[in-house]
């Protein structure tokens, strides 16, 4: 839901929140550098109280996923080198992080760096684990088979194109 | 409040606490038995999905711990309860700690635990405790791409050759003994249900029955009978092998007290 982060970065908030969703897209994601955090849909709220004060909501994608931390400090590093004297980053868990929340930039660029994006929405009404059609984000084919349902990070599973023969990885849908 | 209704709400508190507990526990255990076969798997895949099933196992367990930490108001950490705790403290499901064995030996156990997080999730969802319910609807999500994994893996070994077959079957007959408790409530689970923290244990059996007999109807491998003696690790009643898990999982914490990297 990247629409939903955008339109708040341009309907909600004060002029400082637009500012810090701005700085937001400026912070990579470790695993993935080409995303920035916005486009992962990990950022729930941005919240500033007073000057110089500001609280960013983070939903990690998996619970256990070891880059949550990284990214929160990237965070904080980041806000704070913009001049923010009080930055607080908060945990949100609920609603629980969908790759529904992926944009379109993100599914653009992990397709140029070589991951399929997420093939479908899961908030849609068909069964969860109905095989999706992966696409190989190297020569497009649809022929492919998945090798393992888990793969160098949570949120990937290991795919091979057999037309190109060419290994991928795919952002799963949850 | 009166001196009865702040009896309750003491108790209620406990409650929440012990039961957070045991679910931490039970996540924390199974991940330190999935991380011992990083490296050892039969397949470089497997060793990444074991590790990945392993890890949010941790992510569910650091939640659960530090919410337990919190609940009880000690002071204490996630950290200091995953390695500064005891066997005898810890109520982890019995078939969580059960030794790894061969390859389909853990998957065997990790369908059985897979089928019944399943259950306990979707229903956890609706726990008056909103931060289990929160977690719950993170960790279902999660828990369906582990259960797909065993499942897959299960069918594949017990409809494979007459060896792998063979191996299931005995995981299987082995583990057995180790599911009445994933039904049977203790106190605590009684307790949590009565106040909707939980849903009733009793109720998860008929759709886990379900989902387990499909993939064993799939894999070819029989469903043991009923055995009468029941294990209570969520008691906190062990076998030995929790201990030598500890023992290795703590001891860093034990030898260099208060150590951070």
């Amino acid at each position: 839901m990247g629409t939903a982060a955008g339109s708040s970065v341009s309907n909600l908030g004060s002029l400082t929140e637009r500012e810090v969703w701005q700085l937001l897209t400026e912070v990579p994601d470790p695993e993935i550098p080409v995303l920035n955090v916005v486009e992962l849909g990990l950022i729930r709220h941005v919240r500033s109280e007073r000057a110089g004060h500001v609280e960013v909501g983070v939903s990690p994608t998996y619970t256990g996923c070891p880059a949550t931390e990284v990214i929160q400090h990237s965070i904080r590093d980041h806000l704070e080198s913009a001049g923010f004297g009080d930055v607080n980053v908060v945990t949100v868990l609920s609603p629980a992080w969908t790759s529904d929340w992926l944009t379109e930039s993100a599914h653009r660029k992990l397709r140029e760096y070589g991951i399929a994006p997420p093939a479908y929405s899961v908030a849609q009404p068909r069964h969860l684990f109905r095989e999706p059609t992966v696409r190989c984000p190297l020569c497009a084919s649809a022929k492919t088979e998945r090798v393992s349902e888990f793969a160098s990070t949570p949120c990937k599973a290991l795919y091979r194109c057999i037309a190109c023969l060419e290994p991928f990885e795919y952002f799963k849908c949850i | 409040m009166s001196a009865r209704a702040l009896r309750a709400a003491e108790v209620s508190a406990e409650v929440l606490y012990r039961y957070t507990l045991h679910l931490g526990d039970t996540s924390l255990i199974l991940a330190q038995r999935l991380g011992e076969w990083i490296g050892h798997a039969p397949a470089l895949e497997e060793d990444l999905a074991l590790a990945n099933v392993g890890l949010d196992l941790i992510g569910q367990a650091r939640y659960l711990l530090s919410y337990a930490a919190e609940l009880e108001g000690k002071g204490r950490t996630e950290d200091d309860l995953a390695f500064l705790r005891e066997p005898s403290d810890f109520t982890n499901l019995s078939l969580v700690e059960q030794p790894n064995g061969d390859f389909g030996h853990t998957i065997v156990r990790q369908l059985l635990i897979d089928a019944w997080q399943l259950e306990l999730f979707e229903r956890l969802q609706y726990s008056t405790a909103s931060k289990l319910a929160e977690l719950a609807a993170k960790a279902l999500k999660e828990t369906r791409y582990h259960f797909r994994f065993s499942a897959g893996w299960v069918v594949r070994l017990g409809d494979g050759t007459e060896e792998s077959h063979r191996r299931v079957q005995e995981a299987l007959d082995g583990l057995w003994k180790y599911t009445h408790e994933l039904f049977a409530p203790n106190e605590v689970d009684g307790q949590a249900a009565a106040e909707r923290i939980a849903p009733d244990l009793a109720t998860l059996r008929a759709p886990w029955d379900a989902r387990i007999d499909e993939v064993l109807r799939q894999a070819t491998v029989v469903k043991p009978a009923h055995v009468a003696y029941a294990w209570h690790g969520k008691n906190a009643q062990h076998s030995e092998h929790l201990s030598r898990l500890l023992a290795e999982m703590q001891y860093m914490q034990r030898t260099y007290p208060g150590a951070q990297w």
